[in-house]
C-alpha cells in the first residue's frame, strides 16, 4: 500500500467519521485514497477556513477529534485562523495538510509553504513526515495528542513523495511520546486542603469553565454544588456545564456577564475555578479581581496556574476525576444567608432589553431559547450577538453551546454548526451569527445547501459592526470609523441563490410566529434574517482593564465620559 | 528587574523541538544570552542548556509552559550551589611579539591555553566558570583583544543524580 492509504487506514482505526476537506495538487493521493474508504465521509467545503471550523464545531458538539484535510501552501495557510480558534479553546483536531515533495522542501516549490513553521506558535503539537515508514505512527500521534490531556489542533504535514511511497504497513508501531505526560488524578494531600479551605467558606463560588466540559464533568459539578450549597458560574465557554435554569446557577461573569454574577465575584470569600483560566475578560484588573478571597484552582495544565492569577491551592488534574476525589470530603456548607443576598441581586438587576423601538436582538434570542427550550446546539459568531446570546440563549448541558472565545474569531460561527449538525443530525442547531461574521464565511452556504442539512442560520442584522461600533461610542466619543456594513446584500436572496430557505424578520410582533416557522423547517437550512435596531448596546459591562466592581450594569447617560480601556483590547 | 537564569532541558531529538524553546522564551518577552545543545547519552535525546534573562515574575510559568511541550522531557532550573557550570572561551589578542610576556603572564595566573601563536596575534583558550572568563575578557579587552568567542555555559547536576 501507499502512504496515503496508509493515513486513510489509521483514520479508519481511529473511528474518523467526517474529514472536512478541499483538495490540490499535493494532497491528490490522499484524495484518491479515499475513493476506497467510503465510510470516510469527505465533506467538500468551500474556503479551507470553513472546514477548520466545521471540524472544530464538529468536535465541540461531539467531544470527538475533527479531521481536516487540506493541500499545501494557501491551502494550508487558510486553516492557520481555525488552528488558532481551536487551540485557543482547547478543541482537539488534526489537522493533514499536503506539501510539497520532500527534495523541494525549501526551494519555494509550486504552493509549497512552510506550513510546519507558520502554524508552530497555534498548535499543541506538530509533525511534518519524511519518511513513509513513520506515518502510521505520526496519524496515530496526533490523534492521541488531540484528544488527551488539555486537547488541542496537531498538525500532519504530508509531502507528496512521502504518501505516494509503497510501504508495507502492520500498523503496529506503537505512540513514542517520551515527553508527554497527563496527570489525571489529583494529589490527596491537596484535595483535602481543598475540602478544608470549603469547609470554612460562608461565600463560595464555583468559577467553572471549558475545561469541565471538555472533562464531561457536569455531572460532578452539579453534585458538588449541590451538596455545598455553593452557587455556580459558568464562563462563555462553560456553558452547559451546569444547567442556566439551576437555582445554584448566577449565569456567565465576566466583561458581559449577569450582573449578580459578577457581584457574586466581588463579594465571594472563596472561588475555586474547574476547568477555567481566569481570561482577561474575567479578570478584568487582575490586582483588584477577587483580592481577599481564598482561590482555588483545578486544571489539567499546570502551565495555568499562577499564569494570570496565584492560586492558594491548585490541583492538576482532570476536573471529572479530581471532583470525584473531592466530593465525598465536602459538607453541606452554611450559605443560606449568600444564596439569599444572591437572590436579592438576581431581583434587583435581571437580564434585561428595551421593549420597545423596534425589533431586538435580545427579543428574538430570548424568543429562541423559549421556544427550543434551552435544548438547542448554539453556535455563535463573535460579537454583539455573541454576547446576547450568551446572555439570552440558556445552556442546560454539555456540549451545547459552541462559540469562539479564546480567538474571538469572526466566521467560526455557521461552518462550526455546520460542522455540529453532521456530528448531531437529530439535533436543532442554529448558527447565531452577525452580519459582518457570517459574509466572512458564508461560501459555506453550499456546503449546507447540498449535505442538506436542517440547522437554522439567524443573521442578527444591525447592519454594523455592533461591538465595534459600541466601544468607539463608549470610549472614542462617539466617532463611528470603519464599522458600518453599508453594502450588506439581502440575506435571504442570497440564500435563494443557493436554494436555500429564507425568512425575513422585521417587526417585534413577528419574532414568535417566523422562527416557529424556521424551526418547523427541515429540509434543509433556512435562514432566518432579523433586522435588529442599528445601535443596540450590550450591557452589563466591565470596560476592559476595569475591575469587576466597575461594572456597567446599564448604559450610562450620554452625558457620562469614560475612561479608554487600557491593558487588554 | 530583568535577572539571569539558567535552565537545563532534556528533550526528544525530534526536528522543531529547538524552535518551539526559543518561541516559549521569545514571546514572554526572556532573552537568550547562550545556549548549548548536544546530544545526550542516548541519543534519541538532547541536552541543551539554556541562560535566559527576563521578569522573575513570570520565571516559574516560563518552566512550566517548557515541561509543557510535547518534546520536552524535563526543564528543569538550578540553584548554582547544586550544579557544576562551565564554559570555554577563546579570545584573540593582537600582540607584538616583544609584549607577549606580559600577556603570558596573564595565562598563567588564569591557568588558561595559548593555542595559537602568530608574529601579530595569539589565541588563548581557558575553561572555567562564568565570572572567571567575564574576569579575563576584563583584562585582556585594553591589551588588543580583537575577538572573543564563548561556547555558552554547560550544567551537570553534582552528585549520582541525572541533571
Amino acid at each position: 500500500m501507499n502512504g496515503a492509504q496508509i493515513v486513510v487506514e489509521v483514520l479508519k482505526k481511529q473511528g474518523v467519521e467526517y474529514i472536512f476537506g478541499y483538495p490540490g495538487g499535493a494532497c491528490m493521493p490522499i484524495f484518491d485514497a479515499l475513493v476506497d474508504a467510503p465510510e470516510l465521509k469527505m465533506i467538500l467545503v468551500r474556503h479551507e477556513q470553513g472546514a477548520t471550523h466545521m471540524a472544530d464545531g464538529y468536535s465541540r458538539a461531539t467531544g470527538k477529534t475533527g479531521v481536516v484535510l487540506v493541500t499545501s501552501g494557501p491551502g494550508a495557510t487558510n486553516t492557520v485562523t481555525g488552528i488558532l480558534t481551536a487551540h485557543m479553546d482547547s478543541v482537539p483536531l488534526v489537522i493533514l495538510t499536503g506539501q510539497t515533495i520532500t527534495p523541494n522542501l525549501g526551494k519555494d516549490a509550486f504552493q509549497e509553504a512552510d506550513v510546519f513553521g507558520v502554524t508552530m506558535p497555534v498548535v499543541k503539537h506538530s509533525y511534518l513526515v519524511r519518511d513513509v515508514k513513520d506515518l502510521s505512527r505520526v496519524v496515530k500521534e496526533a490523534f492521541h495528542l488531540a484528544s488527551t490531556g488539555r486537547p488541542g489542533p496537531v498538525l500532519v504535514d504530508l509531502p507528496k513523495d512521502v504518501v505516494s511511497a509503497d510501504w508495507d504497513e502492520d500498523f503496529t508501531a506503537e505512540i513514542d511520546l517520551p515527553g508527554y505526560k497527563v496527570q489525571t488524578s489529583g494529589s490527596s494531600k491537596d484535595i483535602k486542603i481543598i475540602s478544608e479551605l470549603l469547609a470554612k467558606s460562608k461565600r463560595p463560588l464555583l468559577y467553572v469553565g471549558a475545561g469541565a466540559v471538555i472533562s464531561g464533568a457536569a455531572k460532578q459539578v452539579l453534585k458538588l454544588a449541590e451538596k455545598l450549597q455553593a452557587p455556580v458560574t459558568t464562563t462563555l465557554l462553560g456553558k452547559g456545564a451546569f444547567s442556566e435554569h439551576h437555582p445554584l446557577s448566577v449565569g456567565m461573569l465576566g466583561m458581559h456577564g449577569t450582573a449578580y454574577a459578577n457581584k457574586t465575584v466581588v463579594d465571594c470569600d472563596l472561588i475555586m475555578a474547574i476547568g477555567a483560566r481566569w481570561d482577561d475578560r474575567i479578570t478584568g484588573k487582575v490586582s483588584e479581581f477577587c483580592k481577599d478571597a481564598t482561590k482555588i484552582h483545578i486544571d489539567i495544565d499546570p502551565a495555568e496556574f499562577g499564569k494570570i492569577i496565584q492560586p492558594d491551592i491548585s490541583v492538576n488534574g482532570d476536573a471529572a476525576t479530581v471532583l470525584d476525589e473531592l466530593i465525598p470530603q465536602v459538607k453541606r456548607l452554611d450559605t443560606k444567608e449568600w444564596l439569599k443576598q444572591i437572590e436579592t441581586w438576581k431581583k434587583k438587576h435581571p437580564l434585561k432589553y428595551p421593549k420597545r423601538g423596534g425589533l431586538r436582538a435580545q427579543h428574538v434570542l430570548a424568543e429562541l431559547d423559549r421556544l427550543t427550550g434551552s435544548n438547542a446546539i448554539i453556535s455563535t459568531d463573535v460579537g454583539q450577538h455573541q454576547m446576547w446570546a450568551a446572555q439570552f440563549c440558556k445552556s442546560t448541558r454539555e456540549r451545547q453551546w459552541l462559540s469562539s472565545g479564546g480567538a474571538g474569531t469572526m466566521g467560526y460561527g455557521f461552518p462550526a454548526a455546520i460542522g455540529a449538525q453532521l456530528g448531531k443530525p437529530e439535533e436543532v442547531v442554529v448558527a447565531v451569527v452577525g452580519d459582518g461574521g457570517f459574509q466572512m464565511t458564508m461560501s459555506e452556504l453550499a456546503t449546507a445547501a447540498i449535505n442538506k442539512l436542517p440547522l437554522k442560520i439567524l443573521i442578527i442584522n444591525n447592519r454594523y459592526l455592533g461591538m465595534v461600533r459600541q466601544w468607539q461610542q463608549l470610549f472614542f466619543d462617539n466617532r463611528e470609523s470603519g464599522v458600518d456594513m453599508e453594502g450588506n446584500p439581502d440575506f435571504v436572496k442570497i440564500g435563494e441563490a443557493y436554494g436555500i430557505k429564507g425568512f425575513h424578520l422585521r417587526r417585534a410582533g413577528d419574532v414568535t410566529k417566523v422562527l416557529k416557522k424556521a424551526l418547523a423547517y427541515n429540509d434543509g437550512p433556512c435562514i432566518i434574517e432579523a433586522e435588529v435596531v442599528k445601535a443596540d448596546n450590550v450591557f452589563p459591562m466591565i470596560p476592559a482593564g476595569a475591575a469587576v466592581s466597575e461594572m456597567l450594569i446599564d448604559e450610562p447617560p450620554a452625558s457620562k465620559k469614560l475612561k479608554k480601556p487600557v491593558g487588554s483590547t | 528587574m530583568e535577572e539571569k537564569f539558567a535552565i537545563s532541558i532534556y528533550v526528544c531529538n525530534k526536528p522543531g523541538v529547538l524552535v518551539r524553546l526559543t518561541q516559549t522564551f521569545t514571546r514572554r518577552g526572556y532573552n537568550i544570552d547562550s545556549l548549548v545543545v548536544s546530544p545526550a547519552h542516548d541519543v534519541a535525546f538532547s541536552r541543551i542548556t539554556v541562560v535566559v534573562q527576563g521578569e522573575p515574575s513570570s520565571y516559574d510559568q516560563i518552566l512550566r509552559q517548557l515541561n509543557k511541550l510535547v518534546d520536552v522531557v524535563h526543564a528543569t532550573s538550578h540553584e548554582s550551589a547544586d550544579v557544576v557550570d562551565r564554559e570555554m572561551a577563546l579570545f584573540k589578542v593582537r600582540v607584538d611579539p616583544n609584549q607577549r610576556a606580559e600577556i603570558f603572564q596573564i595565562v598563567e595566573v588564569f591557568r588558561a591555553k595559548t593555542v595559537d601563536i602568530t608574529d601579530e596575534s595569539l589565541v588563548i583558550e581557558t575553561t572555567g566558570d562564568s565570572l572567571k572568563i567575564d574576569a579575563l575578557e576584563k583584562l585582556l579587552g585594553p591589551m588588543g583583544l580583537v575577538e572573543m568567542v564563548r561556547s555558552g555555559k554547560l550544567i551537570m547536576k553534582r552528585g549520582i543524580e541525572e541533571t
